[in-house]
C-alpha cells in the first residue's frame, strides 16, 4: 500500500541530504526546508507588495516613490523566479494575492502551528497594515519606512534561519537566491535607514 | 532645449492621461533635482527616431514634475537593434554581433555541466584571471584552465571540481586564487556538501593553489573566513614583492563559532548608530603560501560621510570577530595599485580607499546614488580620474533590462574623481531592451587600452557584451556589441556572460553556460584600425580583472595615428592639420636614425604650435608628447 505524505519527509531529509548525480558526481539536492523558505517567502514578498502598492496614493516624497518602485520590481521579479523554482521541482506554489493580505502564504506552513498563528519575521499583523493604510504625508513616510525595514530585517531572519537549518541551503540557486535577497535588502535598510534620518525622530517633523 | 516645441507636444497629451515620472528612467540632458545627468546614445541611424521620443520624454518629465503624483514607466527605446528578437537556444542560438567578431569559443567540458539542465546552477561559470597564455575560469563546480596561446582556437588545459560558490579567481606567479562562500564548500572540494550546520570538512574562505605544475594543482592553504569569500581582490604591495594580499568580500551569512572561533552571530540585524564597513584582509607570503593568514579586518566607521579613521584591529590575530549588527559588508572592491587607491561597494555605497598600505586601507570618500541604485563594484579610468561603479541589482538573477526598468537601475553610474572627491558625471545602460527570460543587468568589465580615450568592454549577463566609450562621461556612446539569443524563449534560464575583459589584444568573456567566448575588435567609424592597434601593444603577464593594471603605451606610431584618427573624428584640430600631420608621420616613417629624429622634432613642435588653437589641445599635446619620445627613440 502506497502511503501518501502530506509534506515531505521532513524527519528523513534532515538527517541526510539527498544526493543527485549529474555528470557523475553526487551533488546535494534542496529539502524541505527549502521549499518552505521559498513557500514562505512567497508570501513575505507579497506583504512587501502590499505595503508599496500604498504609496501612490499616500505621499509625494520622491525618496519614497523611488525606493518603492525598486522594491516593487525587486520583489516581483524574485516572487517569480521563486515560482519557477518551486513548480520545476514539483512543489506546490503558494497562491497570492497582493492586493489583499492572504493569509495561507502569509504565514509559514509548520507542523503544529495553526494557519492563524504566528506570521513570518517581520511582518505586519492586520492591524498594523491597517494603520499603515490610514496614515498620510511625513507620518506615512515614516511608518512606512520603519515597518519596510522590519519587514525586510524579517527576510534576513528568514535567510540566515535558512542557512542555520541542517542540510538546507546546500543546492546552489538556493543559497545563491537567498544571498541575493540577503544583500539587497540589506541595501535596502540602509537606504530607509537614512531616509529616516532626514525624515526625523518619530513624532516629530524634520527641521532639516 | 526648445520650449516652444515641448509644450506643444505636452498639450498633445490627453487630458487626465496618466503621465508617467520619467525624468529619472529616460536618458535625457535635463537635471531635475538631484537626478545626474542621463544620456542617450546615439547612432546616426536612430538620431531622428530618438529626439522625437526625446522631446516626447521630456514634455512628459515636465508634466510629472508639475503633478508629482505619478510612478516610473517607459517604452520601449529601440525598434531596429539587431539584438531584439534573436533566437533562442543553448548552443545553438542566434548571434550578432557589431563592431565586434567572435573569432574563438569553447564549450565548456563534460564533467562541468549537467546534460539534463543547461542552467544547472551546480555548473555555472563565473569570472575570469589571466596569467600568460592562460585564461583561469572559475564557475561554481571549479575552475578551467584554458589555453588562450591561438585565441582563435583556445583549448582546455586542465579543469578541477571543487565546488563552493562561484568560485572568483586570482592569479599571481604560480598562485591561484579561488573564492568559495557556499555552505556546501569542502575543505577536500568534495561535491557532496556539508550536511550539519556545524562541520570540520566544511570550507568558506579563499582557497590557494599551487599551479607550478599546471596539470595538477595542489591546494597548499585554505583560509577560512567568518562569511566566507563572494569575491576577492589580489592587492600588491610596491615595496614588498615577497607577499601579496587578498581583499576578502564576504556577504554570505556568518558562520557559527563552534565551527570558526571568532565568528560570532548578533542578535540585532540593523545598527542605526554605527554603520560598519569590513574586509578581511589575508597575507600571502609568496614564497611559503602555507602560511597564509588574515593580518586584519578593518571596520570603517562610515557614519559620517568623507570622514577618514576607523577602528582597527591591529596586528595578527585569528578569523575576525563579526557580529551582524553590521549590515554593512562590501562587496567588488577593485583595486589600481599604481594609484594607491582602491574603489569598492560597500552595502549600497560607493567607496574609494587609500590602500598605499595593503595591509591597513583607510576609506577616504564614500557616495549614495540619489537614484536609489546601489553599487556593486567599481572600475576606474586609466587616469584614474573617474570611477564607474555598477548597480548589480538582483545580482544577475533576475532581467533588468526589460523596456519598464529605469535606465538608471542596473546599470553604470560613472562619478568624477579628483583626490578624495566624488561628483556625479552620468549613467549608462545597455542600449537595447532584453526579453523577460535573460537575465540582465550591468556586471564585469575592465577598460579597453585605446589611448586617450575611456573605453569599457563590459558583460551584461544575457545582454551580452557591450564595449562603451565613456570619455565624455556625461555621454557614454556603445561602440560595439555581441549577442545571443535567451537560452530558452519560455522561461529564464540563468546565462549570459558574467565578465568580459580585454587581454593581450582580444576580449575574453566568460559565458556562463555556453564557455568561453574570444572576440575580436572591428574598426569602425567609432573606433579605428589605429586605435585597435595601439590598444593592441598594450600586453601584460597577468590580468586579474579587479587588480587594475595602469596603462602605458609604447611610443609608436601606431600611437600617434591613434590620436590623430581621434582628433579627426572630433574635430580636435582642423582638416587640413590633421591630414598635414598624417603626411608628415607617414614621411617620417620612411627615413631612419637622425633624420627620422630630426623630421619627428619638427613635427612635435609644430604640434606644440597646433595645440595652442586646436579645440582639443589636450589631445594634441598627447599627440606632440607620443611624437617627441618617439623622436628620442631614434639614434
Amino acid at each position: 500500500m502506497k502511503r501518501k505524505f502530506k509534506q515531505p519527509v521532513v524527519l528523513l531529509v534532515t538527517t541526510f541530504i539527498g544526493v543527485a548525480t549529474a555528470s557523475g558526481q553526487q551533488r546535494p539536492i534542496y529539502t524541505a526546508a527549502d521549499v518552505r523558505f521559498m513557500q514562505g517567502m512567497i508570501g513575505h514578498h507579497a506583504q512587501a507588495l502590499t505595503m508599496t502598492a500604498l504609496i501612490p496614493e499616500r505621499t509625494t516624497r520622491q525618496g519614497i516613490r523611488v525606493l518603492g518602485q525598486r522594491i516593487e520590481v525587486s520583489q516581483k521579479d524574485e516572487i517569480r523566479m521563486m515560482q519557477q523554482w518551486l513548480r520545476e521541482r514539483h512543489q506546490d506554489v503558494p497562491a497570492i494575492d497582493t492586493q489583499h493580505e492572504h493569509h495561507a502564504a502569509a504565514h509559514m506552513n509548520m507542523p503544529g502551528m495553526s494557519m492563524s498563528d504566528t506570521l513570518m519575521p517581520g511582518m505586519l499583523t492586520a492591524e498594523q497594515l491597517a494603520d499603515l493604510a490610514k496614515a498620510h504625508g511625513d507620518e506615512f513616510d515614516r511608518l512606512f519606512l520603519k515597518d519596510m525595514i522590519r519587514h525586510h530585517e524579517g527576510a534576513l531572519v528568514m535567510v540566515a534561519n535558512l542557512l542555520g537549518t541542517t542540510a538546507s541551503g546546500q543546492e546552489p540557486e538556493v543559497f545563491r537566491f537567498a544571498s541575493e535577497v540577503d544583500t539587497d535588502q540589506r541595501a535596502e535598510i540602509e537606504r530607509m535607514n537614512a531616509l529616516l534620518e532626514t525624515l526625523g525622530a518619530s513624532g516629530a517633523a524634520s527641521h532639516r | 532645449m526648445h520650449f516652444s516645441r515641448r509644450w506643444v507636444l505636452l498639450a498633445q497629451h490627453r487630458i487626465g492621461e496618466r503621465i508617467h515620472c520619467i525624468h529619472d528612467t529616460f536618458y535625457h540632458s535635463m537635471r531635475i533635482e538631484m537626478t545626474p545627468r542621463l544620456t542617450v546614445p546615439r547612432s546616426p541611424a536612430r538620431r531622428s527616431n530618438f529626439q522625437l521620443w526625446h522631446l516626447l520624454t521630456l514634455a512628459g518629465s515636465v508634466l510629472a514634475v508639475a503633478t508629482a503624483g505619478a510612478q516610473g514607466d517607459s517604452t520601449a527605446i529601440t525598434q531596429n537593434d539587431p539584438r531584439i528578437g534573436l533566437r533562442a537556444g543553448y548552443n545553438n542560438a542566434a548571434e550578432v554581433a557589431r563592431n565586434l567578431e567572435l573569432v574563438g569559443h569553447a564549450t565548456r567540458p563534460q564533467n562541468f555541466g549537467n546534460p539534463q539542465n543547461p542552467g544547472d546552477f551546480g555548473f555555472l561559470n563565473g569570472d575570469l584571471a589571466f596569467r600568460g597564455n592562460y585564461a583561469f575560469q572559475g564557475g561554481f563546480n571549479g575552475f578551467q584552465i584554458w589555453d588562450i596561446s591561438n585565441p582563435k582556437s583556445p583549448t582546455l588545459r586542465m579543469s578541477l571540481v571543487c565546488p563552493g560558490g562561484q568560485g572568483d579567481p586570482s592569479v599571481y606567479k604560480n598562485l591561484l586564487f579561488i573564492s568559495v562562500e557556499e555552505t556546501r564548500g569542502r575543505l577536500d572540494c568534495g561535491t557532496q556538501g556539508v550536511a550539519d550546520t556545524v562541520s570540520a570538512e566544511r570550507f568558506r574562505g579563499v582557497r590557494i593553489f599551487d599551479i607550478t605544475d599546471i596539470d595538477h594543482p595542489k591546494q597548499v592553504a585554505a583560509v577560512q573566513t567568518c562569511r566566507g569569500s563572494h569575491t576577492h581582490t589580489l592587492v600588491l604591495d610596491p615595496n614588498d614583492t615577497s607577499n601579496v594580499y587578498i581583499y576578502v568580500s564576504g556577504t554570505g551569512p556568518v558562520r557559527s563559532g563552534s565551527e570558526l572561533p571568532g565568528c560570532a552571530r548578533g542578535v540585532s540585524l540593523s545598527d542605526t548608530t554605527t554603520s560598519l564597513f569590513r574586509i578581511d584582509i589575508i597575507k600571502v607570503p609568496v614564497a611559503a603560501p602555507q602560511n597564509a593568514r588574515i593580518v586584519n579586518s578593518p571596520r570603517i566607521l562610515a557614519d559620517s560621510i568623507g570622514a577618514i579613521g576607523g577602528l582597527w584591529k591591529g596586528g595578527a590575530h585569528g578569523p575576525g570577530t563579526q557580529t551582524t549588527s553590521d549590515t554593512n559588508r562590501c562587496h567588488d572592491i577593485t583595486v589600481y595599485t599604481a594609484l594607491g587607491v582602491a574603489a569598492g561597494a560597500c552595502s549600497g555605497n560607493g567607496i574609494l580607499l587609500d590602500i598605499r598600505d595593503p595591509a591597513n586601507p583607510k576609506r577616504i570618500a564614500a557616495v549614495m546614488d540619489p537614484n536609489f541604485a546601489f553599487w556593486h563594484s567599481a572600475t576606474f579610468n586609466n587616469e584614474g580620474t573617474k570611477v564607474l561603479f555598477t548597480d548589480e541589482w538582483g545580482g544577475g538573477m533576475a532581467p533588468r533590462c526589460r523596456a519598464t526598468d529605469k535606465l538608471t537601475w542596473g546599470a553604470d553610474a560613472i562619478f568624477y574623481r579628483a583626490g578624495d572627491r566624488l561628483t556625479t558625471a552620468g549613467y549608462y545602460k545597455l542600449p537595447v531592451a532584453q526579453t523577460d527570460q535573460e537575465n540582465c543587468v550591468a556586471h564585469n568589465g575592465s577598460l579597453i587600452p585605446v589611448p586617450g580615450r575611456d573605453i569599457m568592454a563590459q558583460a551584461w549577463y544575457q545582454g551580452g557584451v557591450s564595449v562603451f566609450d565613456f570619455t565624455d562621461p556625461a555621454h557614454p556612446r556603445e561602440i560595439a556589441f555581441f549577442d545571443r539569443g535567451p537560452m530558452d524563449s519560455t522561461k529564464l534560464i540563468l546565462g549570459g556572460d558574467w565578465g568580459t575583459y580585454w587581454y593581450n589584444g582580444y576580449i575574453y568573456a566568460s559565458e556562463i553556460d555556453r564557455g568561453l567566448d574570444i572576440l575580436d575588435l572591428k574598426p569602425s567609424d567609432q573606433l579605428s584600425r589605429n586605435e585597435i592597434d595601439a590598444a593592441k601593444l598594450v600586453r601584460f603577464d597577468v590580468f586579474n580583472p579587479q587588480n587594475q593594471p595602469k596603462f602605458v603605451w609604447p611610443s609608436s606610431y601606431v600611437v600617434a595615428r591613434a590620436y590623430v584618427d581621434q582628433l579627426v573624428r572630433d574635430k580636435g584640430i582642423s582638416r587640413d592639420r590633421s591630414s598635414a600631420i598624417a603626411r608628415d608621420l607617414n614621411r617620417a616613417e620612411k627615413l631612419k636614425g637622425t633624420s627620422e629624429r630630426a623630421a619627428l622634432t619638427q613635427l612635435a613642435n609644430r604640434l606644440d604650435r597646433d595645440s595652442r588653437t586646436a579645440s582639443d589641445p589636450a589631445r594634441v599635446e598627447a599627440l606632440a608628447a607620443t611624437v617627441r619620445d618617439l623622436a628620442r627613440k631614434q639614434r
